[in-house]
């Protein structure tokens, strides 16, 4: 018998929306740690942010891309209905619990469609405002501080090279617990 | 010889039918007398949604979509972690929700033979009488067309 499923969202469409809400606010102020009112249950190896935002966003139209384990890409494809990409090259939703894919190896979207990118989203250990990465970029005044713990060495190198294949490019929601904060394409990051 | 795996999904596809032709308040009656359910936790729903319900005509023509049929679903987990499903027409919850309980519970061996003989077959024995209720009546308005054929 195969791991046994457990609920999604307690009440599906109040809390998809109040945590597309948060999505919305992280995205807007890049860098502000959202707390999420409202989490699933998800199994083991997922944040249950990074659960709760794939069940507000993910739907049959999107493939998503997991690195963990079967109970979850079951867990996801009941609750959300969306396809399991075979590689993160195909996805529009990709979650690393591990080492996070290359951002050049996701789908960037097209110069005509840049909308048409992935969107990565990365469990980190923590999430912190007031120290480490200097952000600056649309929707931040001068300066935002955001320290996420837990990311491979070379993340701010890519970053920038991500950054400057603007309008292309990915997006990324980077998820700790029940927390979360967003790193949208047009954001410029500098090692604090 | 039909393996196990055969034989269960077709006795699991007859009850399935049956809980979903049986309106909430039919299922419930018949639960009085039958043994406690186990306690179970909502995994989804119960949701009312539309599927599209396609058809054909004839065994080769063409797929069309006939219209959109109200569906409510359930889902439920028991606590030895039996799943159980439903897909009932129409807006009844309460019948979606204890369809799939039962679903669910109708899947251990231990508790299948009581719950068979006093929720399943009654409600089997009520619908196969229902229908035959309707075919009869609808056989009386049978019009024979042969004496037109023979007219000429």
């Amino acid at each position: 018998m195969n791991a046994p499923l457990t609920p999604g969202f307690a009440e599906p469409v109040l809390d998809a929306q109040r945590c597309f809400r948060a999505v919305l606010e992280a995205m807007a102020r890049p860098g502000r740690v959202q707390a999420l009112p409202a989490l699933p249950e998800a199994p083991a190896p997922l944040a249950p942010a990074a659960a709760a935002v794939l069940l507000t966003l993910a739907d049959a139209d999107t493939p998503v891309w997991l690195d963990a384990g079967e109970a979850a890409a079951a867990w996801l494809r009941f609750h959300a209905g969306c396809p399991i990409a075979a590689s993160a090259a195909e996805a529009t939703f990709a979650l690393a619990g591990g080492v996070p894919p290359a951002l050049r190896d996701l789908s960037q979207g097209t110069e005509e469609e840049p909308h048409r990118s992935a969107t990565l989203l990365v469990q980190v250990a923590a999430l912190a405002e007031g120290g480490g990465w200097r952000l600056t970029g649309p929707g931040i005044e001068r300066e935002h501080r955001l320290l996420a713990a837990g990311l491979p060495a070379g993340f701010e190198a890519e970053w920038a090279a991500n950054h400057a294949r603007f309008p292309r490019g990915v997006d990324v929601i980077l998820c700790a617990g029940d927390r979360l904060a967003a790193l949208p394409r047009t954001t410029r990051l500098e090692a604090g | 010889m039909q393996d196990p795996e055969t034989e269960r999904n077709a006795a699991r596809r007859r009850w399935m039918g049956i809980l979903a032709r049986a309106s909430g308040a039919e299922i419930a009656g018949r639960l009085a007398a039958a043994p406690a359910l186990p306690a179970h936790r909502r995994l989804r729903g119960p949701e009312t949604g539309l599927v599209m319900a396609r058809g054909r005509q004839g065994g080769d023509g063409a797929p069309f979509n006939l219209g959109e049929v109200t569906v409510t679903r359930c889902s439920v987990c028991l606590e030895d972690g039996r799943i159980g499903h439903a897909y009932v027409a129409g807006r009844d919850a309460r019948q979606a929700e204890l369809a799939a309980v039962l679903d669910a519970a109708l899947q251990d061996p231990a508790r299948q033979p009581a719950l068979l003989a006093a929720v399943v077959e009654p409600l089997a024995t009520f619908q196969a009488a229902r229908a035959a209720k309707d075919a009869a009546r609808a056989a009386a308005t049978r019009v024979q067309f042969f004496t037109m054929a023979t007219m000429r």
